[in-house]
């Protein structure tokens, strides 16, 4: 069991990283009171952003050998620009032009995934590979960088050390977001503006400014869950929809740890191993079975789903005013 | 006075929505130390020119002077920072944060955020004017009047000199409505400008020292208050010289048509809001409800309606034979198939009345859609009907297929009378029926009542102006804590003694 | 402190419907224009040349034709389950696993009795089951939305995952020939259960009973009294209840319709056009009938003209990727991008701009 655990563990932990960073940066969205549907096509965006990025840089320096920093500043830099151009569109359509969140987030996903697999698509034409994905072996070893004594630490080092530093970063801003949203001033102005917009106007608080800033650094985050996918789980490996359904675990996360970002930590990890259980149940030669399996995080949310709205408790409520437009002179 | 120097000075604000023109060419002059009553009947633009200092919207025409300055308040946060507050008559309070979260919302103190250091500071202005405010209480838990303390204190936390407060005693009852006039002379006394948006006319001679009078969205004229009088102010208001006379046909052969007896509401929350209210509703009379907003009287209509649910207690409609039949669990479908003609104007036209967003055609509709045979619905009559209510109310439309949103507030409100009264009810239940109406339409509504009234309808009447009530109804049953604190009848009562028994129970031990 | 603002928006209620249709247009031309250049940034070829190409493809031959006519049969189907729902104000984002089930019914009934049934029979037995399954999918989460409220944007589309996982299971389950984790052609040989061509063409069936069923849902939500109740419900459930309409009921029926039409969107993919199960099937059709549905304003006759919009550009899109040996996933950026000018056009549509005339004061 012990042995099961330390090999378990570890995997889910770097299955739930992507969902983590994608639940955190929901999340702040969804705190301004943004329902984002477009997460899934962002963290494609965030991807594929990266993977240019990183293709670009390994044929431009091919030659004179790769600078770690640079192998890893230049694919975060376009993950993170391309993950805020998608935020961008987001907020200037939902918010300046209040068009339908719902609407909006889905067409959002369907440019992103499509993006994201035409240039994937595009780059493997380029570099002329004979299987339909890309390696970027070279970036991907800097990324996965692991601290160099957690080998020697045992169990302990396997379950808490062995993984590169966007996971600890992810974990980090999980942290850090908890703390903000409910400890500090912005915060708190954010809360307000998510249950309330006209109450926070009222208070003298910029909602547009608000809703764009967290919308914006809630999809830079969950982008950068598409970058650890690439970089770190698939060994920099793209290929077109792997990513898979992810984006929308994410969004379900989010309702999962009833919009508090630190549960997310714990959450993401446990549905990151819900997404792996088939694999680790003995099942033999019935591989049908597995796919029923592979069912338990999507079944595990829609039952937190109705169990928090059967206990209708007023603290676990979604943001108030969450998928709908503001206006200050509507009366 | 001495020459004084204003602080505020609005010099020719115009503002329109759309076709309407709310406030037009408005001046006015604000001093430090003074309490303005801003009175006007409803719909006179009262708020909406308060909106404009506080930067809730923002004057089409026009320039607003601050101590001298001429200024730009383009949102919420301008108006703070030149130290205008106001209190909106709707609360603008976060519901799931504290009462000290909401004071600090928006705030850019400097430094982390300290709700320890914030609550003392609350403490202190609590003491300095006489508040008392829980800081860690969720707003909630909080009751109405605790509400607006939160809301004043945040604006004086914020650090406001000029207050503007939009009908704050609406839904407070004598008690705090003396506590809060208490809290409002410390206010002046330590020199802040305070203007109060009213209609009561006792409450603007009792606390002001000046009274701004705006008339369909113009600046009348503004007097000293202890050189003004009622009846001036009055026909100040309303533009002509009035006296209040609302015709009162004697009832006819008034018998019992709803019977009411230990009726016991409680909200979802387990709050009870009627606690054993027994009374007769009558056939050929106006019964007319009395008491302070949110005592009761939208459960008592809604659990007649078929719209609450009663926990305990029985409402009985006698028919014409005389035979009672039990309403209680029955829902508006059922209660109409029992062949049960009831109407109910509701308090919140557009939210459940009618549907904003529907033509005129459809939202006649929402009574009868179920009148035609088959699966189909019938779209002539409701057309025809909606033709008859325009012209016979002189609803004022573009047409009938204009979305009901778009109308003015009497306009919406002719649709909603017009259309129950078509269904010729039995019974007949308004509440709040001339809220926001000017006073040409709420003449309308109180002659379509009467009218009802004559032909044998048993009508309620729930208002809040008592002058009205006294005026208009036959019984008046007074409503205190949702319980019944007494009926009087209309003709030999008087202000004082209805107030009183809006205030506490000791009006009569029970009911009739 | 002391700038004015420089424009000030106001909204704008009366906009006559040609004014509409003309700023809509404005944006769907702007966004072709955005897109061209796009494509040739990324692709070097003339846009033109391009949208020439679309158009070839879309309409160049009839088989061509006959693939948008079954493409937009099947995204109309399931963007008529959805227009009900969403006006109700309903967000069922469960087209896909909704369709899904109604596919998987028909290919369990296929794969169970196609040789025990006689052929006519076998396909009655499909449409039942096909709806049934979908009208489950459909229900379950209105069943929680009508009782405890339940987010139903969450729960449709977690059921879609539910869905996709139990095909995955049955494809398993049904794999044909062992191991290949494929069902393929289903009665390949007896076509027991394929419904049968119509005036020479496989699809015409699908066309027709597509047809049926626009007239059908439209007059349903116009003439109808369950269409006037579920539009009062989407509006404001105080008044639905205020009047006497049982909000808790017509949720529930209204979503029992929605999955019914969906579960028959999975038939006709499995009965008249693909003959097959994928995990794939239905696409991604329940989020584009989202945008389909939405963008018509849930009017069944108006969504025929953007059932066409998108699966034109789709269509379009892949004959782009043959002939320009481009990745299949173009078609997904330009009708994102479309799908944006048309969304942000709405605002033109509700608001106006108004611009303050500086120092003039009234005298």
């Amino acid at each position: 069991m012990f042995d099961f655990l330390v090999s378990f563990i570890p995997r889910a932990v770097t299955q739930g990283i992507p969902l983590m960073y994608g639940s955190v940066g929901e999340t702040i969205t969804e705190k301004s009171g943004n329902l984002n549907l477009g997460t899934a096509g962002i963290m494609y965006v965030g991807g594929i952003s990266g993977v240019i990025g990183a293709f670009l840089y390994e044929n431009g320096a091919g030659k004179n050998g790769m600078n770690g920093f640079l192998a890893i500043f230049i694919p975060l830099i376009c993950c993170l620009l391309g993950s805020l151009i998608m935020g961008l569109i987001y907020c200037f359509l939902t918010v300046s032009l209040r068009a339908n969140q719902n609407v909006t987030g889905l067409a959002l996903t369907t440019f992103g995934v499509g993006f994201g697999n035409f240039f994937g698509g595009s780059l493997i034409k380029l570099s002329g590979s004979d299987v339909p994905s890309i390696a970027l072996s070279k970036t991907s070893a800097f990324f996965s960088m692991k601290l160099p004594f957690a080998n020697k630490l045992g169990w302990f080092g396997k379950i808490f050390l062995s993984y590169s530093f966007l996971a600890y970063l992810a974990i980090a801003f999980a942290l850090i977001a908890a703390i903000t949203i409910s400890k500090t001033r912005t915060g708190l102005n954010l809360r307000a503006i998510g249950e309330s917009p006209a109450t926070a106007d009222a208070a003298g608080i910029n909602v547009t400014r608000y809703k764009y800033f967290a919308t914006c650094i809630g999809a830079m985050v969950s982008g950068l869950g598409g970058l650890y996918y690439v970089m770190d789980y698939a060994c920099g490996i793209w290929s077109n929809d792997a990513f898979g359904d992810r984006g929308w675990l994410a969004i379900a996360l989010v309702i999962f740890t009833i919009w508090r970002p630190g549960h997310s930590i714990w959450a993401s990890i446990l549905f990151g191993g819900l997404y792996i259980l088939h694999i680790f149940i003995p099942t033999g030669t019935n591989l049908a079975i597995k796919e029923i399996y592979q069912m338990a995080p999507f079944v595990v949310t829609i039952i937190v789903l109705i169990f928090t709205s059967v206990r209708n408790k007023k603290e676990n409520q979604p943001p108030a005013s969450l998928g709908s437009s503001y206006f200050r002179e509507d009366r | 006075m001495e020459e004084r120097i204003p602080v505020l000075q609005l010099k020719n604000i115009t503002k329109r929505f759309g076709e309407i023109t709310a406030n037009e060419d408005v001046s006015l002059d604000v001093y430090q130390g003074e309490i303005l009553a801003l009175l006007g009947e409803n719909g006179s633009g009262k708020t909406t020119l308060m909106n404009m200092i506080s930067g809730i919207y923002f004057p089409d025409e026009g320039e607003i002077i601050v101590r001298g300055q001429k200024v730009s308040i383009t949102c919420p946060k301008d108006a703070y920072d030149l130290g205008v507050g106001m209190v909106h008559q709707h609360f603008k309070l976060v519901d799931v944060l504290t009462a000290a979260e909401n004071i600090v919302l928006g705030l850019k103190e400097k430094g982390a955020l300290d709700i320890k250091a914030a609550s003392a500071r609350i403490k202190e202005i609590c003491d300095r004017y006489g508040f008392s405010v829980d800081p860690n209480q969720k707003i909630y838990n909080m009751s109405v009047s605790q509400k607006q303390t939160v809301e004043i204190v945040k604006v004086l936390y914020r650090g406001a000199d000029i207050l503007v407060l939009d009908e704050p005693t609406a839904v407070l009852t004598p008690q705090e409505t003396e506590k809060l006039f208490n809290v409002m002379r410390n206010m002046k006394a330590d020199g802040k400008s305070i203007i109060i948006i009213t209609h009561k006319l006792h409450e603007v001679l009792e606390i002001s020292d000046r009274v701004a009078i705006l008339r369909k969205g113009k600046y009348i004229c503004d007097v000293v208050t202890k050189d003004a009088n009622t009846q001036e102010l009055t026909d100040a208001m309303v533009g002509r010289s009035v006296a209040l006379n609302i015709e009162r046909p004697d009832p006819v052969d008034p018998s019992p048509k709803i019977v009411i007896e230990g009726l016991t509401v409680k909200s979802s929350d387990g709050v009870t809001k009627l606690k054993d209210v027994s009374f007769n509703i009558n056939s050929g009379e106006i019964l007319g409800i009395a008491g302070i907003s949110g005592n009761g009287q939208k459960e008592l209509l809604e659990s007649i309606a078929g719209l609450q649910r009663v926990s305990k207690g029985s409402i009985s409609y006698i028919d014409d034979d005389g035979k009672s039949i039990s309403l209680i669990g029955m829902d508006p479908l059922e209660i109409s198939n029992m062949g049960i003609s009831l109407s109910f104007v509701p308090e919140d036209r557009l939210g459940m009345g009618l549907v904003g967003n529907m033509d005129l055609s459809q939202n006649m509709a929402l009574r009868s859609f179920r009148n035609n045979k088959g699966i189909f619905v019938d779209k002539k009559s409701p057309h025809i009907l909606a033709e008859h209510v325009v012209e016979e109310l002189e609803v004022n439309t573009p047409g009938i297929s204009t979305q009901v949103r778009k109308l003015s507030g009497g306009n919406v409100q002719k649709v909603l009378v017009g259309r129950e009264i078509a269904a010729s009810p039995k019974v007949l239940l308004t509440a709040y029926a001339v809220r926001g109406l000017d006073i040409n339409s709420s003449y309308t509504i109180y002659d379509l009542l009467n009218k009802q009234k004559k032909k044998g309808v048993a009508v309620v009447y729930v208002g809040e102006d008592l002058d009205v009530l006294l005026e208009l109804c036959d019984r008046i049953l007074v409503l205190c804590g949702g319980q019944v604190s007494g009926i009087v009848d209309g003709r030999s009562t008087n202000k004082k003694e209805v107030g009183l028994m809006m205030t506490s129970l000791t009006g009569g031990d029970d009911n009739e | 402190m002391n700038k004015e603002p420089l424009f000030h928006i106001t909204r704008n209620s009366n906009i006559k419907w040609y004014k509409a249709w003309i700023i809509r247009a404005i944006a769907i031309i702007l966004a072709l224009i955005l897109c061209g250049i796009i494509t040739s940034m990324t692709t070097g070829l003339n846009p033109i040349g391009v949208y020439g190409t679309m158009i070839d493809g879309v309409f160049g031959t009839s088989r061509r034709i006959w693939m948008l006519l079954q493409n937009m049969a099947i995204l109309l189907c399931i963007s008529l389950a959805l227009a009900p729902a969403f006006k109700m104000k309903f967000w069922n984002l469960g087209g896909d696993g909704q369709s899904l089930m109604g596919a998987l019914g028909a290919a369990a009934v296929m794969i169970l009795l196609g040789d025990r049934l006689p052929s006519g029979l076998l396909i009655i037995v499909m449409i039942v089951v096909s709806i049934l399954c979908g009208i489950i999918w459909a229900v379950i989460p209105a069943f929680f939305k009508a009782v405890f409220n339940t987010n139903e944007t969450l729960f449709t589309l977690m059921m879609n995952y539910v869905a996709i996982q139990l095909v995955a299971f049955f494809v398993i389950v049904w794999e044909v020939p062992r191991g290949s984790g494929k069902i393929g052609i289903i009665n390949q040989n007896t076509q027991a259960g394929w419904f049968p061509s119509l005036f020479g063409s496989k699809y015409m069936i699908n066309l027709l009973v597509v047809i049926i069923l626009t007239v059908l849902i439209y007059v349903y939500m116009n003439y109808t009294k369950h269409g006037y109740e579920l539009a009062v419900v989407g509006e404001s459930e105080a008044t639905a209840k205020y009047v006497g309409i049982k909000t808790k009921r017509v949720v529930i029926r209204t979503m029992v319709l929605s999955g019914a039409l969906c579960g028959i969107a999975g038939l006709l993919l499995v009965g008249g056009s693909e003959h097959t199960l994928t995990t794939t099937l239905v696409d991604g059709r329940g989020f584009t009938g989202v945008m389909v549905a939405w963008l018509a304003k849930f009017n069944p006759l108006v969504m025929i003209l953007t059932t066409f919009l998108l699966v034109f550009l789709d269509r379009g899109a892949t004959e782009i990727t043959t002939i320009y040996g481009l990745n299949d996933s173009f078609g997904a950026i330009i009708t994102g991008i479309i799908l944006f000018f048309i969304l942000g056009s709405e605002f033109f549509l509700n608001y106006r701009i108004a611009f303050r005339k500086s120092g003039k004061e009234a005298a």
